[in-house]
């Protein structure tokens, strides 16, 4: 465990200037198992790998729907994703009641950023313990937005968050440049591969622990999707055409770059 | 000028004993207000005249008012309660162009927020008296959508003191849903996308007229709203051109000779 004389107050600032609690929320979203997302001209989609405690157990749900145009994937505490995924989920139906107008995803993140950041400010909180990769479509098209629990959220053509993140995040910042004009299926693919480098060796992606969220129109896998091309989650069987349509690895010479350290236990500095 | 203290449904001292708001307390009212679709979006028109009872206390007010880009209100019914109005959707505005996000409210979001407030302030018996159209014009492509970009759409839509709300492609309101909304339909039902801009100033110059002529709380001098693609206008004040001349042999008009 780390400890250090300035953590016990996420309010007060160390004297390098840093806030080490807010730090450590940082660090329980690197614990949860990695979720991907991905943006096209058309799409945008997240992948999430999902966990279970042990053979007789069930996997952890890595992704909600908040509203009809609008889904998220976590890492970190489900518990408070559930709190504010519920939160979220108010916010969608009051901008529908009010002005029937489905929220704006930027509006929709940034509230749930101002929430997390009222947290790293007054005494006696914390922050919370889990990051979001909001996928969304607006008239202003299709978007992908990361939250994390320091009160940050931005906007990205591709993102990865959670356990060996940055290994997906390199596969991603070598392809990103033909997202913008990739297919359904070449944006899930790519995705795809991205979530299989945050993987353990000797584990991979199957239909039981792999979670695919999408909005935009059908992709030829998919049936009953309509027009508008609302959010929608891919889980058990109908994942299996999209795993289908994976490169296999070359597991020859050529071994996959290692995680890029600093990934999973980090030790704090200061 | 020292103002008399009226009961007032909106006084925070006379209104808590006051559940139920009488028709009479309403003090300075607006008449009808007119609105029609043609080919490139709405036409709003009402008269200047702001009531005190019968008499014709200010001949200048303007009881249309844009909100926002895209959309025109107009009022019929309680002048302040539009005043109130007015101030809430400024902010409003305010608020979401501030967000500076790419996106704005257009027509039916305001109609649909206006119903919620007018519903909320009847639910409170504490009702907002006034009788409102919302036209406007917002474009309705959208970008994620491949290759269909939808037409600009029209919307024109009614909301009253009870949160009551319905359209149509002519819409009157107060005396005018009486008197003019039957001219309009004949006028513009089925007519819609061909009506051009100058055929729907006359429907509606026509239908101001024959209201000026048998509505008493009603003045010869008023304000057109035209909300298109491009934009909203809203004219300054006009003058109807009315005869009077049948009414030298009628009796009970002007001053009696016998």
């Amino acid at each position: 465990m780390f400890r250090n004389t300035y953590d016990s107050d996420n309010t007060v600032f160390s004297p390098q200037g840093r806030l080490h609690q807010v730090e450590y929320a940082l660090e329980a979203v690197k614990q949860g198992s990695a979720a991907v997302g991905l943006r096209s001209k058309t799409h945008s989609v997240l992948l999430a790998l999902k966990r279970s405690t042990g053979e007789l157990a069930s996997y952890q749900q890595k992704m909600f729907r908040i509203d009809e145009h609008v889904g998220i994937a976590i890492a970190g505490l489900t518990s408070d994703a559930r709190v504010l995924s519920n939160f979220m989920r108010q916010q969608a139906m009051s901008s529908k009641m009010v002005f029937n107008r489905p929220i704006p995803v930027n509006r929709l993140v940034s509230t749930i950023a101002d929430k997390a950041q009222v947290n790293t400010q007054e005494y006696g909180r914390r922050p919370y313990g889990v990051g979001f990769l909001v996928i969304g479509q607006d008239q202003t098209g299709p978007h992908l937005y990361e939250f994390s629990p320091s009160g940050n959220s931005y906007e990205y053509y591709a993102m990865s968050i959670g356990a060996r993140s940055q290994s997906a995040k390199t596969y991603l910042e070598k392809h990103y440049e033909s997202f913008e004009d990739a297919s359904l299926e070449d944006l899930i693919r790519h995705g795809l591969h991205a979530l299989r480098e945050t993987l353990q060796q000797d584990k991979e992606l199957t239909i039981n622990n792999t979670s695919i969220g999408l909005v935009g129109p059908a992709s030829a896998h998919e049936t009953n999707v309509p027009p508008s091309g609302p959010f929608r989650i891919l889980e058990g069987d109908v994942v299996q055409p999209f795993l289908d349509t994976m490169i296999p690895k070359d597991t020859g010479a050529a071994a996959p770059a290692p995680a890029a350290a600093g990934d999973e236990d980090v030790q704090m500095a200061g | 000028m020292p103002m008399e203290r009226i009961l007032s449904p909106n006084d925070p001292i006379t209104a808590p004993k006051m559940p139920s708001l009488p028709a009479s307390s309403t003090h300075i009212t607006g008449t009808s207000v007119l609105a029609i679709k043609f080919k490139d979006g709405i036409m709003m028109a009402a008269d200047n005249l702001a009531s005190y009872g019968s008499l014709a206390r200010f001949k200048d007010m303007q009881r249309l008012q844009a909100v926002g880009e895209h959309t025109v209100i107009g009022a019929g019914g309680d002048m302040s309660d539009f005043q109130y109005i007015q101030a809430m959707l400024d902010e409003l505005i305010i608020d979401e162009f501030t967000a500076q996000d790419g996106h704005s409210l257009g027509p039916a979001e305001i109609h649909e927020y206006l119903a919620q407030v007018m519903y909320a302030r009847r639910s409170k018996m504490n009702p907002l008296w006034n009788a409102i159209l919302v036209g406007g014009v917002k474009d309705g492509k959208r970008i994620w959508k491949i290759n269909l970009v939808l037409p600009p759409r029209r919307f024109l839509s009614f909301v009253d003191l009870l949160g009551t709300t319905y359209s149509a492609s002519t819409l009157a309101t107060g005396y005018g849903a009486h008197i003019a909304q039957p001219l309009l339909r004949t006028a513009v039902e089925g007519k819609e996308d061909i009506l051009t801009a100058e055929d729907a100033l006359k429907i509606l110059e026509q239908s101001m007229k024959v209201l000026y002529y048998r509505d008493a709380r009603s003045i010869d001098k008023y304000q057109v709203a035209t909300i298109t693609a491009r934009g909203i206008s809203i004219s300054e004040s006009r003058r109807l051109e009315t005869s009077w001349s049948f009414a030298e042999g009628i009796r009970g008009y002007g001053a009696q000779t016998q």
